[in-house]
């Protein structure tokens, strides 16, 4: 399976035609917010005013996707979001609370349910094929990445447009902010690696990608593999899943040019990822993405459009401020993230 | 009646969020679904709600929607109609 | 790679039975489950009439095995799945893989109305006990936690067609050698979020609704849950009790017509109707009952009809919509009918749509008033169709 093209929206300069992170933007909150195109450009104004923030976001990351992979209409449209449509939920809410049940207006209501990004994109390309929406928290992109994988493999499509769409609102941080998640106090993402504390920094995004069985002449890369784990018991199990997975895809570790982690600087949830360098990632090279998006359900879109693109272009940018020795062609990279340490995935991507 | 069309037109323009249409740019008689404006049902149920929250008028009857809302004439017609019943 | 899907088992929990006996029971005997609002506290307690699971939180935590401080989303999808696992004789689900596929449209949203009742005012303010499962996900996880089931967990939210597709990915898992077995379905509990929300649009009825009747008014809201464990052939060939309906067909498209209402010409539910028979082989002809997504509003109906016009014509397989029971329960709304279908096949029954006075005068069939029984029912279609046009549809067959 190969990835064609791809369309990503965060708080670094990812979308369009622009040099694959050559610089990176400091953030020293702990809220990083989306970097926003002209909406104009790829949504009819009339149509704009219908879509809330995240459905414009979702809505454009998969048109510049679509764009770029030189397909009008895909097979199928999967989407993966944890959280839905936030900004309309709150608002709905609010003024459920505020006019006790009275005055409340559809809009609001419409855009909050989680499918209306899949649907605004299909209604968008006035596409019929299939269209889904999966909303499990750190699984959601995976979902939609399994159910796309599965509908090459079926070859009941030839290509399909995945992705998924997690946004941060006024409310929802300051609820997560609450629960103890993030940074207390001025951090910059430059630094987030090496602070000592709990918590991490908020991040939102959009990523989607084009997979397709065949490739193209300008494809990213080779999907080669996706697996989860959910709930492992220790560093033990964690191993072990890694391990296997690297076996059933006839795939041994020194053949790994380079591992792309889920670090997001809160201690806790990073002591595995220390633990395995320790360990089965003793001898790889290493490299980590959050300070860059920020930590949210679905931020494994973001590390892949990273790995497609370290593929693409054969090298890994400063931003990354990976320390050890350079490999001369990174021809396979593994993706291991988690979020909270409940929800694991692995992802294998490869040169064409 | 001009000035509750002026003020229609502003509640109309917000409610809505036509981000890009400005008041003199809708015409009192212009029709506001289908042509015209290019509304639609959504847009219909959203400007009962504005009857009912800023005119106190409650359209019990979705289907009156296409004559009541034709124009922001018609609008401001079927308010005064309805408000001066109220008094 | 393409083996049959056997369903193994169900479990189901509606306005109309806490069960499976009591849902048939219900079902066969005419009974509805819409009245007034009990459970919901609600400004439009006297004018809107929902189909309540007829147990408060208390109740359904005691039966659940579950707090009652969680998400009643949460309880009534333990008591569905589980009965569904329970009737599947599978003894061992984790010498399988084993997975758990649910489906749901607002998460805990019954709790985080609560939260949001004082978080408005100040957000320093409102239990954070209450918000901890508010995604749609932390659902599906709270179940499969007390289920036991971990191999492979996921949630989808298409509206209403969310958990007919939660079906048919659990299928397509199992196809693709991924899972054993795999408890699939969706539920959804009523909420002032829902409730209002449909409001707005007016697509509420104030009386007892109606589907595909000339005069129809809207829907009633419903809550539920509705479940079925789906086994490979492998698995379905160890079971004592062997397996006898299988799914065999399945399809999801998208009408692209609009955010809410359907197309009149009905694109979205036709193509995910004839994408299913397609799947399943069969002709129209050998369809021996649908389902209906019949949910009692104007545009639905129609579009529905029109679809089954396009498709059917002239040989209409006789159909009823069990919303005429159960109000409509959205995300849960998949998984019930599918277990209502799969019964359907099991017993030989075709439900009544009940209530229905006046055929719709465009369509050529009307659907079914009274119940029937000892049909010899080969294959059940059970249409779902939702929000965003997205439209799914699933075929249940007798093995």
């Amino acid at each position: 399976m190969y990835i064609l093209g791809t369309g990503n929206i965060s708080a670094q300069k990812t979308f369009g035609h622009v040099p694959f992170l050559t610089e990176a933007v400091e953030y020293t909150g702990n809220r990083l917010s989306c970097i926003e195109p002209d909406y104009k450009a790829f949504i009819d104004a009339k149509q704009i005013r219908r879509m809330s923030r995240i459905i414009r976001i979702g809505v454009a990351a998969a048109m510049e996707c679509l764009r770029e992979a030189g397909v009008n209409s895909p097979d199928a449209i999967v989407t993966g979001t944890a959280y839905g449509c936030l900004e309309d939920t709150g608002l709905f809410l609010a003024k459920m609370v505020e006019f006790k049940e009275e005055f409340l207006t559809p809009t609001a209501f419409i855009q909050s349910t989680h499918n209306t990004i899949g649907a605004q994109i299909g209604l968008m390309l006035q596409c019929n094929n299939y269209n889904n929406t999966f909303v499990h928290r750190g699984f959601s992109f995976e979902s939609a990445l399994l159910d796309a994988m599965m509908l090459l493999q079926e070859k009941e499509a030839a290509n399909v447009l995945v992705g998924a769409v997690d946004e941060i609102t006024g409310m929802s941080h300051t609820i997560l902010n609450r629960f103890g998640s993030y940074k207390q106090g001025p951090v910059s993402n430059f630094d987030l690696y090496a602070t000592k504390s709990k918590g991490t920094i908020a991040g939102e995004g959009a990523a989607f990608f084009l997979l397709a069985n065949e490739p193209s002449a300008t494809a990213y890369a080779k999907l080669d593999g996706l697996k989860t784990f959910y709930k492992p018991k220790g560093i033990e199990e964690i191993e072990n899943n890694i391990l296997s997975f690297l076996d059933v895809h006839s795939i041994a570790l020194n053949e790994i040019d380079l591992v792309l982690t889920g670090k997001n600087g809160d201690m806790r949830s990073d002591k595995i990822f220390a633990q395995l360098q320790q360990s089965i990632f003793n001898k790889k090279e290493l490299i980590s993405f959050k300070h860059l998006c920020g930590e949210y359900p679905t931020s494994t879109a973001f590390a892949l459009w990273v790995a497609a693109n370290i593929i693409k272009t054969g090298s890994v940018p400063a931003v990354f401020d990976q320390k050890g020795a350079k490999e001369s062609k990174i021809n396979r990279i593994l993706i291991h993230n988690h979020y909270q340490g409940i929800y694991h995935s692995l992802i294998l991507i490869a040169a064409c | 009646m001009n000035k509750l069309i002026s003020e229609l037109k502003i509640q109309i323009i917000e409610q809505l969020n036509l981000q890009e249409v400005k008041p003199e740019d809708i015409a009192d008689d212009q029709a506001l679904f289908v042509e015209g404006l290019g509304l639609d049902s959504i847009d219909a149920l959203e400007l009962i709600v504005l009857l009912q929250q800023h005119y106190k008028i409650k359209l019990s009857n979705a289907e009156e929607g296409p004559k009541v809302f034709r124009s922001v004439k018609t609008m401001a017609e079927y308010i005064t109609a309805h408000q001066s019943r109220n008094v | 790679m393409d083996q049959r899907i056997f369903v193994a088992g169900v479990g189901v929990i509606s306005a109309i039975g806490k069960n499976l006996a009591e849902c048939l029971d219900s079902l066969e005997n005419g009974r509805a489950g819409i009245g007034d609002m009990i459970c919901l506290d609600s400004v439009h307690k006297q004018k809107i009439p929902v189909a309540e699971v007829d147990m408060s939180n208390d109740d359904l935590a005691h039966l659940s095995g579950l707090s009652k401080t969680k998400s009643r989303t949460a309880l009534l999808s333990v008591i569905a799945a589980r009965e569904a696992l329970n009737n599947s004789g599978i003894e061992d689900i984790e010498a399988l893989r084993t997975g758990f596929i649910s489906a749901n449209s607002v998460g805990g949203m019954d709790r985080t109305e609560k939260f949001f009742a004082d978080f408005f005012f100040n957000n320093q303010k409102g239990r954070l006990r209450d918000v901890v499962h508010h995604e749609c996900g932390s659902i599906t996880e709270l179940v499969a936690d007390q289920l036991g089931i971990k191999d492979y967990i996921t949630t989808i939210s298409t509206a209403c067609s969310s958990s007919a597709n939660a079906i048919f990915f659990g299928a397509r898992l199992i196809k693709n050698n991924i899972l054993d077995v795999v408890v699939a379905g969706g539920t959804d509990a009523l909420t002032k979020f829902t409730l209002n929300g449909f409001n707005t649009l007016m697509i509420l009825d104030e009386q007892f609704c109606q589907p595909f009747d000339d005069k129809r008014r809207g829907l009633n809201l419903g809550e539920g849950a509705g479940y079925v464990v789906l086994v490979s052939e492998k698995v379905a060939a160890s079971l004592q009790k062997k397996p006898a309906v299988t799914l065999s067909g399945f399809c999801n498209a998208n009408d692209a017509y609009h955010q809410t209402a359907s197309s009149p010409a009905g694109t979205g539910s036709y193509l995910a109707m004839e994408g299913a028979l397609r799947r399943s082989s069969l002709q129209p002809a050998q369809i021996d009952y649908i389902n209906l997504h019949g949910t009692g509003t104007q545009n639905n109906d129609i579009a529905e009809g029109t679809a089954i016009m396009r498709l059917f014509d002239p040989h209409y397989p006789k159909m009823s919509s069990t919303k005429s029971f159960t109000g409509h329960t959205l995300g849960g709304s998949g998984g019930i009918e599918a277990v209502f279908s799969i019964l359907a096949v099991e017993h030989g029954i075709i439900y009544p749509n009940l209530r229905l006075q006046t055929p719709m005068k465009e369509l050529p069939f009307v659907p079914e008033t009274t119940l029937t029984k000892n049909v010899n029912i080969k294959n059940v279609l059970t249409n779902s169709f939702g929000f965003g046009g997205n439209c799914t549809s699933l075929i249940f067959s007798k093995f």
